[in-house]
């Protein structure tokens, strides 16, 4: 079923190409239809990609999304619930009319669970909104799609040449060899709650590690989630409450800020862990005081960025949010016409 | 190099001493000669290759990768090092094996390059390598490694991989270039140890306990002033004198007029001072410690200054003398040998350290008191049956310094101050050790200070700090924990607030002790037994 029409329409409508499309500092703009892409503030229409807080927020009046995003968004701000505004599921590659012209389908990011690109189609006008994407396979969610558009609107979370992901099986492999190393003590790793966690979890089980892994509670229920949306994370046991000498050798998933708090107290001698795209800069893992910085990313890394315009191939290109400067620059010497929107309030807080 | 760039790695992921440690031991153990010896100089410090600056690798990454996509890298990676390592265009065959180069063979290679060559031999060595192996060897190559990881922690580490002692690796240490070969052959293999004998070595100093709230027997031990200056050791061998600071460095070409006028093997020790009266009035002849810090830090020294500010040094024992190690001899027999010897030295330039005269310690008390208006920093006490033992041992030496209390920190973050200062690191955080430097021990901040330094120190402290960064918490920047300094205070209290336990009242650095390793600072315990409350 197409959603309902929008009932307040703009009637002073620019004719000029793309000029239904409007990039604010709060969010993409479509205009004819008055929606709104990730939009960082309360609005009557939103289009959310995926679930991560600096794209998903509470208060819309209506949400468009995956049934996985909308999933997501119940469990972190009730939408859907009493109060919580209505949410309108949104298979992908099914196009839904938005009124007065606009069409929206949504296919698949990559990035986590439910993540997708949207598509917007006005008056044979084709613009692409990714949200946040990778490139590689990832055992949680549907690989990302080329979606051919004129104009590309794109992350730049890892937008600096020195930002190459290496292949994930190597750094499962430097977790294993360090829990292996070092029986008496734990592995605590940091991963982000939602997309991270449970991507680290399910490459752990593909490359045969069987043994339990314990939870930081604030993960339990989105844990939770994945494995209703039929991802299998094998045996996921509670932190809290497990006896320090059951962790000994295992690993203990925790959001990234309970590493250094008083919570990591509990864990048998843990050797500090993050997965992470910024662990590819040593500062980086050292501020965090990280002693296994594991490079595991969400996002597109800097090859994959400059691949997937290229591929995309699009009339011109519009940098969200991340290191806007460098792909710009990329554009430039590639004689790619591009521009990057000042976008505010959207954190890499998922990577 | 994949062996030694996974070394840096974990050495720059790891916190604990103890941690690090191991990790050099172990990779002491495993790797073969002479990889190790030149990894070991690497992580001292101890290499130069004056071909290959930071500059030459940002001029490499320029030519290759675009200037403005550089800068904003390097803008946020924050290390030239790190930002070509990761930038640097690998060649197409990136699978290389594993130690395709050896530490060895890039050392070679690194030495025989020209300001000439360097930017065509540079290349074609980072093309055969991976990106960690880039940054050790960009880090190698430029001597930056700033993994905290000072010559005595390696030297530590060298002993224990080996079971050896730190002593004896100290003592053999010197004299020997990397890769250290005869160093290795001793401690792995069992070979004779490297000849000493013929070299002007530094012999580790005996150090003394701090006396707290205890009496000493005079008949037992020796009071002798602590006067305010330098510890030097002096030595001269086939010819060759040298004159040490307390951390092993070679002063002599700052104090040439000590380092001319030995003549006669020997190994002495003793205080360096200036000329003056501000120590003990005109029969102490020393100036204050403010006019000998004029002199130190420097290459050269003025006519000048060799006139206006003479050193000399008050001699308080003789290790070796005529080929004779005397370091087993009591205490008593060695001041013998001095005092027979003393005629032997130009008095302007050597005289003795006096024995207090003092029959018990009621007596000696009351001496020291007095001293505090002759400025004089304290008393040391001497057993004298002690043999010359390296470092401090319980019940050997004791120092009995004056009031205000001092203690030894090292400094370990700093942090820009305010208003005028803002272009400053110019407060600072220093910790004590809590434990044995050398074994388990972990410097624990006691205090902080942002006062009590001149305008010149400040300048010093500054640079130190911009030097010797390791880490930086956005405003806060880590040091490598390698400078000593002399905090006064007025006490100190039991504190829960604070890790260490220890809340210090109005401290301030006294003096900056560049001539003291860190490892030599105090123990929390010689703070929390000042605590009077
Ligand atoms: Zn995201
Ligand atoms: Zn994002």
């Amino acid at each position: 079923m197409p959603a309902a029409l929008p009932t307040s329409v703009s009637n002073a409508e620019p004719a000029r190409p793309f000029g239904w499309i409007r990039a604010e500092p709060w969010g993409i703009h479509v205009v004819p239809c008055d929606a709104w892409v990730d939009p960082a503030r309360e609005v009557a229409t939103a289009l959310v990609t995926h679930g991560h807080a600096d794209h998903a927020r509470g208060g819309h009046g209506r949400v468009f999304a995956t049934p996985e995003t909308l999933a997501i968004m119940q469990l972190r701000y009730g939408v859907g619930d009493d109060g919580g505004g209505e949410g309108v599921p949104v298979p992908l590659r099914e196009p839904v009319d938005l009124g007065c012209g606009v069409t929206a389908t949504y296919f698949p990011a990559g990035h986590v669970l439910g993540s997708a690109q949207i598509l917007l189609e006005h008056r044979g006008e084709r613009v692409v909104v990714t949200g946040d994407y990778k490139r590689r396979p990832d055992p949680t969610c549907e690989l990302f799609e080329v979606v051919p558009c004129d104009i590309f609107i794109t992350e730049a979370t890892f937008g600096l040449p020195v930002f190459t992901h290496p292949p994930i099986g190597g750094e499962i492999a430097k977790l294993r060899d360090a829990l292996a190393a070092n029986p008496e003590r734990c592995v605590a790793l940091g991963a982000y709650a939602l997309g991270k966690a449970q991507r680290v979890i399910a490459e752990l089980r593909a490359a045969g590690h069987d043994d339990p892994i314990y939870l930081h509670g604030a993960l339990e229920k989105m844990c939770a989630l994945y494995e209703d949306h039929g991802v299998n994370l094998g045996e996921l046991r509670p932190a809290t409450g497990a006896k320090k000498d059951a962790m000994r050798g295992a690993i203990v998933v925790c959001p990234p800020a309970a590493l250094n708090d008083r919570w990591s107290r509990r864990l048998p001698d843990p050797i500090t862990a993050m997965a992470s795209g910024w662990m590819r800069v040593r500062q980086r893992a050292r501020q965090r005081n990280v002693e296994l910085p594991l490079i595991i990313s969400d996002h597109a890394d800097w090859n994959e960025l400059t691949a997937t315009i290229t591929e995309v191939n699009p009339r011109e290109s519009w940098i969200t949010h991340g290191r806007e400067e460098a792909l710009l620059r990329w554009c430039q010497l590639h004689q790619r016409r591009a521009r990057a929107l000042a976008m505010v309030g959207y954190e890499d807080e998922d990577d | 190099m994949r062996a030694f760039s996974i070394l840096m790695d974990r050495l720059t992921y790891t916190n604990g001493r103890n941690m690090k440690l191991s990790l050099i031991a172990d990779y002491l153990r495993d790797t073969p000669d002479p990889d190790r010896g030149w990894a070991l100089a690497a992580l001292t410090d101890a290499l130069d290759f004056p071909a290959v600056k930071s500059s030459t690798v940002r001029k490499l990454l320029t030519e290759r990768v675009d200037p403005v996509l550089y800068a904003l890298s390097r803008d946020y990676v924050g290390d030239t090092a790190e930002t070509a390592s990761l930038l640097w265009p690998a060649p197409d065959a990136q699978d290389m094996p594993p130690d395709a180069l050896s530490v060895a063979d890039t050392v070679v290679m690194l030495r025989s390059m020209t300001r000439a060559t360097v930017m065509t031999e540079l290349p074609p060595l980072l093309d055969r390598l991976d990106a960690n192996e880039r940054y050790a060897l960009i880090k190698l190559a430029t001597g930056a490694m700033r993994i905290g990881i000072s010559a005595r922690l390696a030297k530590v580490a060298f002993a224990q991989a080996f079971d050896v002692s730190v002593d004896a690796v100290e003592e053999y240490w010197h004299g020997q270039e990397p890769p250290y070969a005869e160093l290795f052959a001793w401690a792995a293999d069992g070979a004779e140890p490297p000849r000493t004998d013929l070299l002007p070595l530094f012999r580790p100093f005996m150090l003394a306990h701090p006396l707290e709230e205890a009496e000493v027997d005079m008949g037992e031990y020796v009071a002798e002033w602590k006067w305010d200056g330098i510890r030097v050791q002096i030595v001269h061998v086939n010819g060759v004198t040298r004159v040490y600071s307390r951390s092993g460095d070679d002063i002599s070409a700052t104090f040439p007029e000590i380092a001319g006028v030995l003549p006669f093997p020997a190994v002495l020790d003793g205080e360096l001072l200036v000329r003056g009266t501000h120590q003990g009035g005109e029969e102490g002849g020393a100036a204050s410690f403010n006019a000998l810090q004029q002199r130190l830090g420097r290459k050269t020294v003025s006519k000048k200054m060799l006139r206006e500010a003479p050193a000399f040094v008050r001699l308080y024992d003789v290790l070796l003398l005529d080929g004779e190690d005397l370091r087993e001899c009591a205490w008593e027999d060695r001041r013998a040998r001095l005092e027979a010897m003393m005629h032997r030295l130009d008095p302007e330039r050597f005289d003795l350290s006096q024995i207090i005269p003092a029959d018990d310690f009621a007596s000696l008390t009351a001496i020291r008191e007095k001293a505090r208006d002759d400025a004089i920093e304290g008393v040391m006490l001497k057993r004298r049956t002690s043999p010359y033992v390296a470092g401090r041992r319980t019940g050997l030496w004791y120092k009995w310094k004056r009031d205000p209390l001092l203690i030894d920190c090292v400094l370990m973050y700093a942090q820009r101050g305010s208003g005028k200062r803002s272009s400053f690191f110019s407060d600072f955080t220093f910790g004590c050790w809590n434990g044995d430097p050398d074994k388990d021990g972990e410097l624990l901040p006691v205090g902080k200070a942002y006062f009590g330094f001149t305008d010149e120190e400040l300048k010093l402290l500054d640079r130190h700090v911009r030097a010797h960064t390791v880490n930086r918490f956005g405003p806060v920047r880590e040091t490598d924990k390698s400078l000593v300094l002399e905090i006064a205070f007025d006490s100190v209290h039991d504190s829960k607030r604070h890790k260490s336990g220890l809340a210090m009242r109005f401290p301030r650095i006294h003096r900056i002790r560049t001539d003291k390793p860190a490892h030599e600072a105090d123990r929390i315990e010689t703070l929390r037994e000042m605590v009077r409350d």
